[in-house]
């Protein structure tokens, strides 16, 4: 069996031997020799050496183990050989038996065991060196059995006379913890660690604040992490320890410095002050995080002091000078100050010039330094950054050039004043007829029209020069954006957008769908001569192409086209919203966390660790801290924010009833809808069943038979759940069975405590004779719809369907809508159930639905705004400390107080209205007549809410606080919705 | 922190694998490979993140050098740390090639084991590792010796040991500078900065403390306010404004911060004391005044003047890239020799001697091939210039190194101090 597994062994290493042989050759006798052992039987001829009499000859065969180890070859059965070897006195080769031993005991535990007694021995030596390296190697021995000896040893080495065996005893403690954490909590290693942290050796005290911080990332027990947590007595010896500790000690004490976070400005400003002269070290990552200390400490200050102004100019050539370094290490510095410029722009705005690239920078460093540049851009440095950037454009890196051109974009519709030079700038680069960047200019030139409309159409023409050569889709769907947008400009648009119709079916959905509306537009402005082409391009895309957005998108221009075209202009021709300057901004509240991990590898990411970290330690998010707001800032902002509120809630309050597609984007999204019918798993079916529309002339009828057959598809729905109301059919009080429902249906308005009024959703002007009404629910953590339909038409309406557009929270119907068919002057109630497992997007504002409602008639749309209360659910109660610790790491900024006005409400009664919404009181404070309820909601997709309703002489003021601060405002409503219900 | 260590030749081949965390498989080694060194496509970047483990790499030559963790570990130290192990291995074994490490393997990976332990980095100073990790061996060392060792490794001062002794006592500063500097083909200085380094070779005895002056604005004026009497000899004009500086780990930072006074201990030996960068009224060596001309497709001519602004200086090289399809090119130049080196794409022109305050001129005309390849288009690299010159182009000053040590008996005044100043080029480079 030996020889067989000897035999495979040399198999595999078969493409090594080359390298080998070669090294044989050579004369010198040196180690090299023993990576060349690579004959048959060789572990049979290495047993026996190991068991050699002779010292040497036992040396020289272990090395020839690690060699073999190294190479990736199996040597774990010469184990028992190998740990015979062990009780040498010698330290080279007792090293080399620990490495070995490392490797294989996992595999081998059984004869791991073996060691012990001499690992346990070793640990005795008189010779520290040995101590230490026993105690460090039995650390790496990941076998249950070997971890039960290693506690009494590793005892002893904690409180060892040396200083070299404690330091290597101090990370021993957090090896131990990663193998059995319980163990560690249990056995008092924990305090035998924070005791090192006095220590009089700065190396050890260095590795015990690493071993604490990494344990306290993962501790199992509440009281373990609350004994690792560090307080304000103990950064502070940390920090005088400081100066004594290596250069790696320091970015261990640094790091977990960080994770402190004082209470009082004073003791921050102090703690800066102390840490500002790291800034002068040589080792970037003690540079690196300096910074991150300090960044975070900022935070804590009263913004724009002269303390904060001239912290913030001390980072500064510190940063710059990183910049110095090696390739590698400039990368990981710029990433971060990437990441600081967008934080404190301050920092760096003077030193624009040293994110110049250079010729010979590796690649990764000149993209990032262009991206920083940007940042920097503004009016005042507008000329240099325009001339570098034309400069790196000619450069031979595709994406770095196609970087630089964007770039150049970026800087026109940043400064105004310069987006002429920098349209002309692009213009040349045009002339170059450099294919990628002729495309490059064309993408970004689109952007520039959309931010300076009817300003540069002159270079039109320049860009029609090109349109032969662009190849790439996002080139040509921007090319045909300009086209269609200016259409009556230019005279030969017609043929342009044709020659592109040509190669329809060839182009990519984004160019298709971008050559559909061009061609629209194009129709729109110019009717007399058009109409053949916009024929041709709505049959192209409704009835050759598979894409369902396209031909979505075809069916209802088709519709708009033939029912009503000055609507279709009004769709169509639109005004856009302004695009933003900035762009590629990280959120506001990642920013926070990425600068809490500076200098680490979020901060190279950009992405929170939770995103690459496996594991508790990743679950745990990082944020700046806040100010506590003085006197005076707490009751400005509280007048800032009763300005904020309108003083006519009810106005506000109302639904918006509007017409959804306001925006020609906004169709895009429309026909996202997922006309599935809401039943589940039919999407497929749908898609196969889409060629299958019959191809008729009438473009209504098309749509209409499209529609039913879609709809038709998710009708017969799975079997619905018995224990969920179904349709509540019926007149309007004559039929018997809506008296049933119809005292159904009230009951839970008399159970609940609020339960909100009916709105008009779609008025019967507007339905063609069919009446919306409805309300959203929320009943025993089941979102419902109400809908109140009625029946104004002169005809009977029938087969009801329902659909939802993507929206902020996944609202989806969980079951097909069902109607009965209803007469004319009929009324109909039903209650669609909900689910949040739906497509999201965020919607503007927040809480817009918008909703396509079916019937044998026509399609019809409507908006309503969902109340966010519904989305609260059962799961919003929280304990009180940690409703603390949240509510304090909520920056200050991010909160936001309304007055409600007065009510009648005792604070007992509005706790239990608020709870029966999920709106959960975690405590209650009253002082001198003032009543304070600390609330707490979470909404189904996670986001936390925590409020502070103050009752004070009838005057409600609420406080919220959140993460996400666009639900302030719908949680605002919900509160007012609530207490004046029962007022 | 750090999971693992591998370093690999330039196929591929692991050389020293070093796993250091449990949540490093043996794959791991093998995912590098495949995704880095062997990648289709270069990748861009020093940092990689596969199947949710991340790597670090540097490149030496035909080494690969790679660091590896699932953790969120600080990013910064790890690639400080990669190039201090270089260092360590450098001055161990001297160049970092694949014989080397493979000639070496034992001794690195008992390197790797005090240098690191479970990922987290440790006593980095080559002086102090000689002490106790040798190619023989530590053998028989008595208590005293090895409890000196560990003192010495996790100690306060770990970069120097005690009981050295000297019988001159004798040290050495280098000031050397890069000028950097990147111009626009109209004459118009881009960026430039010099980036100096004050290198120290110290042989003294015992546990000297050195305090080390400079011309430094901050430092002279602050010194001055605090010690009237030092005052006297400093005049105001002889002073610069460096812009940063930085500290080697044995200078007392919190003492610079307070009273900008640079003290330290000494290691033993060579090391580089401080480093700095000075962005303002820098003295530009030479100036590069380049012309050139496109004549049709195949021809180029190129007309380049150097002017020197200072002394006279000795080896001066100016470099003019060429476009990469050139077939032939026929120099003049007025002084020096310049030759075509079709293997660097460039026209290398090497002055010997150029005095100060000088102007000369080489024109070259290009003969090129019909590029048939349009799309690889030539982007006209920059001029570059290498030179060394004998003055600091910052106008930096060493303006004394005091040296005490109580317990002995020698002073300040018995140590026999050299101080040079060199100017050498960085990055000099002329647009054209």
């Amino acid at each position: 069996k030996m020889q067989g597994v000897a035999a495979s062994v040399s198999d595999t290493l078969g493409n090594i031997r080359p390298w080998l042989h070669k090294v044989t050759t050579q004369s010198k006798m040196t180690d090299s020799k023993y990576f060349t052992t690579t004959r048959k039987g060789e572990i049979f001829e290495l047993k026996a050496e190991l068991n050699s009499d002779r010292k040497d000859k036992r040396k020289e065969a272990v090395k020839k183990v690690i060699a073999s180890m190294t190479v990736g070859k199996d040597v774990s059965t010469l184990f028992p050989d190998v740990v015979n070897c062990m009780q040498a006195d010698n330290l080279e080769l007792k090293k080399l038996v620990y490495l070995y031993l490392m490797n294989y005991a996992k595999t081998q535990p059984d004869k791991a065991i073996m060691a012990v007694n001499t690992f346990v021995r070793d640990c005795e030596d008189p010779n520290p060196l040995i101590r230490a390296l026993a105690v460090r190697t039995i650390g790496c021995i990941r076998v249950d059995e070997i971890t039960a000896y290693l506690c009494d040893p590793l005892r002893k080495c904690l409180k060892d006379e040396d200083p070299y065996v404690r330091k290597t005893a101090a990370v021993c403690v957090a090896k131990l913890h990663d193998i059995d954490p319980l163990l560690v909590e249990e056995q008092g290693f924990l305090d035998m660690l924070k005791d090192l942290l006095a220590d009089s050796n700065p190396m050890v005290v260095a590795n015990a604040v690493a071993a604490m911080t990494e344990i306290g990332e993962s501790a199992q027990t509440e009281a373990a992490a609350r004994m690792l947590t560090w307080s304000g007595h103990l950064v502070n010896k940390l920090l005088t320890a400081l100066n004594e500790c290596t250069e790696w000690g320091q970015v261990f004490i640094l790091d977990a410095v960080a994770n402190y976070t004082p209470s009082e400005e004073n003791e921050a400003q102090s703690m800066i002050e102390r840490v500002c002269p790291r800034l002068a070290h040589a080792n970037a990552a003690v540079v690196l995080s300096a910074v991150k200390v300090i960044m975070k400490l900022l935070e804590l200050l009263t913004p724009g002091s002269d303390f904060v102004q001239s912290t913030v100019k001390k980072l500064s050539a510190p940063l710059v000078t990183l910049l110095s370094s090696e390739h590698e290490i400039q990368y990981v510095a710029l990433r971060n100050i990437n990441l600081i410029v967008q934080k404190r722009p301050e920092i760096l705005k003077h030193e624009l010039k040293v994110f110049f690239v250079k010729y010979n920078d590796p690649i990764y460093v000149k993209l990032e330094k262009l991206d920083i540049l940007i940042r920097l851009t503004s009016a005042a440095n507008i000329a240099n950054v325009l001339a570098e950037l034309k400069e790196y454009a000619t450069e031979v890196d595709v994406d770095f050039v196609r970087k630089a051109v964007r770039a150049i974009g970026r800087c026109a519709i940043k400064v105004e004043s310069a987006a002429e030079r920098c349209v002309s700038t692009l213009l040349d680069l045009i002339q170059t007829k450099v294919n990628y960047v002729v495309q490059e200019a064309i993408v970004v030139i689109k952007d520039i029209f959309r931010k300076y409309p009817n300003k540069y159409e002159s270079v039109i023409g320049t860009l029609c020069e090109n349109l032969d050569t662009l190849d790439e889709p996002e080139a040509r769907a921007s090319m045909i954006w300009i086209i269609g947008e200016y259409a009556e400009r230019i005279d030969n648009a017609d043929e342009l957008l044709e020659s592109f119709l040509d190669g329809f079916a060839d182009e990519q959905t984004s160019v298709q769908l971008q050559l559909l509306t061009a061609v629209v537009k194009l129709f729109l402005k110019r009717p007399t001569d058009t109409q053949e082409l916009v024929q041709r391009v709505l049959s192209l895309a409704t009835q050759e192409a598979d894409n369902p957005d396209l031909r979505d998108r075809g069916y209802i221009y088709w519709r708009l086209l033939s029912t009503d075209p000055a609507a279709a202009k009004q769709v169509v021709l639109a005004e856009k919203p302004l695009i933003s300057e900035e762009t590629d901004l990280l959120e506001p509240s990642l920013l926070g966390e990425l600068v809490c991990h500076i200098g680490s590898l979020a901060s190279v990411y950009h992405r929170p660790p939770s995103a690459f970290v496996d594991g508790r330690v990743a679950a745990q998010r990082k944020g700046l801290p806040s100010r506590a707001p003085t006197l005076a800032e707490a009751t400005g902002a509280a007048d800032a924010g009763a300005e904020v509120v309108p003083t006519d809630n009810a106005q506000n309050a109302k639904p918006a009833v509007s017409v959804i597609p306001t925006q020609d984007s906004l169709i895009g999204d429309l026909l996202d809808i997922d006309m599935s019918g809401g039943g589940g798993g039919s999407g497929i079916t749908q898609q196969s069943a889409a060629p299958a529309v019959p191809s008729q002339s009438n473009a209504m009828d098309l749509l209409g038979d499209g529609l039913d057959s879609l709809l038709g598809l998710g009708g017969p729905a799975p079997q619905q759940p018995p224990q969920q109301q179904p349709a509540v059919g019926g007149g309007s009080g004559v039929d018997a069975l809506a008296d049933i429902f119809g005292g159904l249906s009230a009951t839970p308005s008399a159970q609940a405590g609020f339960t909100p009024q009916l709105e008009s959703w779609l008025p019967a002007q507007r339905g063609k004779g069919m009446q919306i009404d409805g309300r959203f629910l929320r009943r025993g953590a089941q979102l419902q719809m109400e809908l109140q339909v009625r029946n104004n038409a002169m005809q009977q309406l029938s087969g009801f369907a329902i659909q939802f557009n993507k929206n902020s929270f996944g609202l989806a119907p969980a079951q097909p809508l069902s109607l009965n068919p209803l007469a004319p002057m009929q009324t109909a109630t039903t209650l669609l159930p909900l689910h949040t497992k739906g497509q999201v997007q965020k919607m503007e504002p927040l809480l817009n639905l918008q909703v396509a409602v079916k019937n044998n008639i026509d399609v019809f749309y409507f908006s309503c705004l969902v109340p966010i209360h519904v989305l609260f659910t059962e799961e919003g109660g929280m304990d009180k400390r940690v409703f603390l610790s949240t509510w304090k790491d909520i920056p200050a900024d991010s909160e936001s107080q309304t007055s409600l006005g007065s009510y009648s409400h005792s604070p007992d009664s509005v706790s239990n209205l608020l709870q029966s919404c999920n709106v959960f009181t975690i405590a209650r404070r009253s002082v001198d007549g003032i009543e304070m309820l600390y609330q707490s909601m979470k909404l189904c997709n996670g986001i936390l809410v925590l409020a502070e309703l103050k009752i004070s002489g009838g005057a409600f003021t609420l406080s919220l606080k959140s993460r996400h601060a666009e639900v302030y405002s719908g949680v605002q409503e919900s509160y007012l919705k609530i207490l004046k219900s029962s007022n | 922190m750090i999971g693992g260590l591998f370093v690999y030749n330039h196929k591929g081949e692991v050389l020293i694998s070093r796993v250091y965390r449990d949540d490093i498989g043996r794959n791991a080694v093998d995912a590098f490979r495949v995704n880095v060194i062997h990648a289709r496509q270069q990748v861009r970047s020093p940092v990689n993140m596969i199947a949710r483990t991340s790597f670090f790499h540097v490149k030496r030559s035909n080494i690969w050098l790679c660091a590896v963790s699932k953790k969120n570990l600080n990013a910064a130290l790890v690639f400080q740390f990669l190039y201090k192990m270089l260092e360590v291995m450098g001055s161990y074994f001297g160049k970092i090639n694949e014989e080397n490490i493979k000639n070496n393997f034992v001794l690195i990976y008992e390197l790797l084991d005090e240098l690191l332990d479970y990922g987290y980095p440790q006593n980095t100073d080559t002086g102090v590792l000689k002490t106790f990790i040798t190619q023989q061996g530590v053998k028989s060392q008595t208590k005293e010796e090895t409890t000196k060792i560990t003192n010495q490794v996790t100690g306060q001062i770990a970069w120097r040991r005690e009981g050295i002794k000297y019988r001159r006592n004798e040290l050495f500063l280098d000031v050397v500078e890069s000028v950097n500097l990147l111009m626009s083909p109209q004459g118009q200085v881009l960026s430039a900065h010099v980036s100096g380094r004050v290198l120290m070779k110290s042989y003294l005895s015992g546990m000297p403390e050195c305090k080390f002056g400079i011309n430094d604005k901050v430092i002279v004026e602050s010194r001055r306010a605090a010690d009237s009497s030092s005052a006297a000899g400093a005049t105001k004009s002889g002073h610069i404004a460096i812009d940063d500086c930085q500290f080697h780990q044995c200078v007392k930072l919190s003492k610079f911060d307070t009273e900008h006074a640079i003290s330290f201990i000494p290691p033993d030996g060579e090391f580089e004391l401080m480093r700095y960068r000075n962005t303002k009224d820098i003295s530009l060596p030479f100036r590069v005044i380049p012309l050139v001309r496109e004549i049709g497709r195949t021809k180029m001519e190129v007309k380049v003047v150097v002017k020197s602004n200072f002394k006279a200086v000795t080896k001066v090289e100016v470099r003019i890239p060429t476009p990469l399809n050139t077939s032939g090119v026929q120099v003049i130049c007025m002084k020096g020799k310049a030759r075509y080196k079709a293997s660097d794409n460039a026209i290398v022109w090497k002055i010997k001697r150029m005095g100060g305050m000088k102007e000369w001129q080489l024109s070259a005309e290009i003969d090129l091939l019909n590029a048939t390849d349009k799309a690889k288009k030539w982007t006209r690299p920059p001029i570059s210039m290498n030179f060394e010159v004998p003055f600091a182009a910052s106008g930096f000053k060493v303006r004394y190194l005091k040296v005490f040590e109580s317990k002995l008996n020698y002073s300040d005044h018995d140590v026999i101090k050299w101080v040079r100043y060199i100017g050498k080029s960085g990055l000099y480079e002329t647009r054209c």
